[in-house]
């Protein structure tokens, strides 16, 4: 007996969905054996996931939260693995970002008393900025050195977690703990609960602008991807970069662009974070949300739209997972979802085929196969 | 600061790195990039540090170790020999998954001391001037395995008849599966030596270099440290073994500095507790990246590049290269 995968001319499209979430779902089950195994309730964990992210009004409000920084990360590993450009630093490039607008805020280079429509759009403009620098560099070793984005986007994601630590230990660190002070209120994204006065229902949601900076970035990302000239070059430098070249696309400035603008997108989503939900730099200011990010654009399938989405769902499992014992259930649910994604997008691509004989031998009956 | 010592030292922690990436080494060589070692080398490390806290034997806990690190190796080569999946993706979900297992597994053994394996220093040799302290005195066990492990390694890749089949699978597995060599089947064994190695790896730093359990701390970006050198060493053992030896040294230096009050009488500005050793802590990864851009140029300049066929998923009776 043989196991032969066959490629389908066409996937149906209800086809990828429905793997998709028949990956999810198998990829819970056996998280939750796991889980039994090493002495936990998997059906109870499951169920105060689900109750304390989307129980309320009030957690659905700081599900959206943690995953607003998400939606920004999982855009930037999006377009950038769209063109197959692995971008694995987007936690590095968050870090940055954050780091760019605590700068705004507490170099005292505004005066005090500055209001907030200007320093808020300084500050998105540093995040951005210092972001797309850390992208950058990977983006131009790779496109004029032809050195490996994985390995230098990962060390980058160490070197800013000792950047980051350097400056909250050392020269912003208020009174010896290991963060800056608390930003003024002019440098606070304003939040729903600051509209309580006017509308009660929303008195205690702590949901942020930096939301609506995902919503708009999702939609301008699908703009560039789907309808732009551009985005039609990053799919096809993606897809195959021979006809690209062929084509006469430039791939080395592409690289160099669109690492940049992936940065600018992880450092936004530093910057939101800081501005909008902790107010203040400090150690660990992400739980990983930059290597979540790369399995949300996966899940995605790189699509924008389905990137918004997901990122509720990691929200979710972010936020409600900090209370379930053990620690580690996030993150090996994260990498057991990514597996499972793998391999039903290979049932997708792929039929597979039983057959109880031994096939005739290979290299006259096999049909051809475009490769 | 003791100059032998330190070396010393950094002989010891470059022995991790030269274990995973020797194992790289060998799955990259026939064709299966595997950038799941950061993931494998954790399982190694918990899988170890647990089963000597169970049993007592630390020799038990590198068996296990190895086993971890092989076992996710394993699956790695299901997913992208037979399913043909992109070899980045299943590695990046690789190192998700062992550091996510490695945290769940190890809860509760944070502070636990267990059996470390024995150290000794080998008679002669030891009492050779300079290199003798630093090769062969009071040595984990492991430091000496990795010694043989790296020319072994060597020898086998280039000048043994397996070895050839080896590169071959990794260079243009249709003409070796024409010569009858079984592609499958070696990818398979390669990808899970690797797995092993890491396994190993992880297992050193919990029973011999630095004993104990810290978490995903415990690995602390090492795997893919070892994933760089690979690069710079253009897949070759002996490089690689002089990479990790260097790095060891340098991260041992970086730890021992912190405690010297003054360099040439001139206080030291790194000393433990100052802001600024965070800058110290992170030049072995930027030094990664110096030596893979220098390994990235070398290979340009030499036309030595990655075995031909490494990323590309082989399919029987399919063609293209």
């Amino acid at each position: 007996m043989t196991i032969r995968l066959e490629p389908r001319i066409a996937a149906p499209r209800w086809l990828s969905a429905a793997a998709t979430i028949g990956a999810v779902v198998v990829a819970l089950v056996i998280s939750g054996a796991i889980i039994g195994f090493v002495g936990g309730d998997p059906i109870r964990s499951y169920l105060h996931i689900l109750n304390a992210s989307f129980g309320s009004i009030g957690v659905l409000s700081d599900t959206l939260v943690k995953a607003t920084p998400l939606i920004l990360t999982g855009l930037a590993c999006a377009l950038a693995f769209r063109m197959r450009l692995w971008n694995i630093g987007a936690e590095g490039q968050f870090l940055l970002g954050a780091w760019g607008a605590t700068a705004v805020v507490l170099s005292g280079v505004l005066p005090k008393g500055t209001p907030a429509v200007v320093v808020l759009p300084l500050m998105m403009a540093a995040g951005m900025l210092a972001g797309a620098i850390w992208g950058l560099i990977p983006g131009v070793l790779r496109a004029r050195l032809g050195v490996n984005e994985i390995i230098t986007t990962l060390m980058l994601n160490y070197v800013a977690l000792f950047w980051i630590q350097f400056w909250v230990f050392g020269p912003w660190s208020e009174s010896g703990f290991q963060q800056t002070k608390t930003f003024p209120p002019e440098a606070w994204l304003p939040r729903l609960s600051d509209f309580a006065t006017t509308v009660p229902a929303f008195g205690g949601l702590t949901v942020h602008l930096g939301l609506i900076f995902g919503l708009v970035a999702a939609g301008i990302v699908w703009l560039i991807l789907e309808r732009s000239r551009w985005g039609y070059e990053i799919r096809l430098i993606g897809d195959s970069p021979r006809a690209a070249r062929y084509a006469g696309i430039d791939i080395a400035r592409n690289l160099i662009v669109v690492f940049a603008v992936s940065g600018a997108l992880a450092g936004l989503a530093g910057m939101s974070e800081v501005a909008g939900s902790v107010h203040r730099l400090q150690d660990r200011i992400s739980p990983g949300y930059g290597f979540t990010a790369i399995i949300i654009a996966y899940l995605a399938k790189f699509h924008p739209g389905r990137v918004v989405v997901a990122s509720i769902l990691f929200g979710a499992l972010i936020l409600a997972g900090r209370e379930i014992q053990p620690s580690g259930v996030p993150a090996m649910i994260q990498g057991i979802i990514l597996f499972a994604l793998i391999v039903s997008d290979t049932l997708v691509r792929y039929r597979v085929r039983i057959e109880r004989t031994p096939p005739p031998a290979p290299a006259t009956a096999e049909p051809a196969v475009p490769g | 600061m003791d100059l032998t010592l330190v070396l010393a030292a950094g002989i010891a922690a470059g022995t991790v790195l030269v274990f995973a990436a020797v194992g790289e080494i060998f799955a990259e060589r026939a064709g299966v990039l595997n950038l799941g070692v950061e993931g494998m080398m954790l399982m190694g490390a918990v899988a170890g540090f647990s089963t000597s806290a169970a049993t007592g034997n630390a020799w038990l806990g590198v068996l296990a170790g190895m086993i971890a690190g092989g076992l996710l190796a394993l699956l790695h080569a299901v997913v992208t020999i037979h399913l043909r999946a992109d070899q980045v993706v299943s590695g990046l979900a690789l190192t998700f998954l062992g550091t996510g297992l490695a945290r769940v597994l190890g809860e509760g053994l944070t502070n636990r001391v267990v059996a470390t394996l024995p150290r000794l220093t080998v008679p002669v040799l030891s009492d050779v001037p300079i290199a003798g302290p630093i090769l062969f005195r009071d040595q984990s066990i492991l430091t000496y395995v990795g010694f043989i492990v790296v020319p072994i390694a060597w020898f086998w890749i280039e000048r043994t008849r397996p070895g050839l089949h080896l590169r071959a699978i990794g260079e243009y597995p249709a003409a070796a599966d024409a010569q009858g060599i079984g592609v499958y089947r070696l990818r398979y064994a390669y990808v899970i030596l690797g797995g092993v190695l890491a396994g190993l790896g992880g297992a050193a730093i919990t029973l011999a270099i630095s004993p104990g359990w810290f978490g995903d701390q415990t690995v602390n970006g090492r795997g893919w440290i070892a994933v760089g050198l690979v690069i710079f060493a253009r897949w070759n053992p002996i490089r690689v073994a002089i990479g990790a030896y260097l790095f060891g040294a340098i991260f041992r230096f970086i730890l021992d500095i912190q405690g010297v009050h003054s360099i040439l009488g001139i206080e030291n500005p790194f000393l433990a507790g100052r802001s600024s050793t965070f800058f110290l802590e992170m030049l072995p990864y930027l030094f990664v990246i110096a030596v893979v851009i220098l390994g990235s140029r070398a290979a340009t300049r030499q036309r030595i590049g990655a075995p031909a066929a490494l990323g590309t998923p082989y399919v029987r009776g399919e063609r293209g290269a």
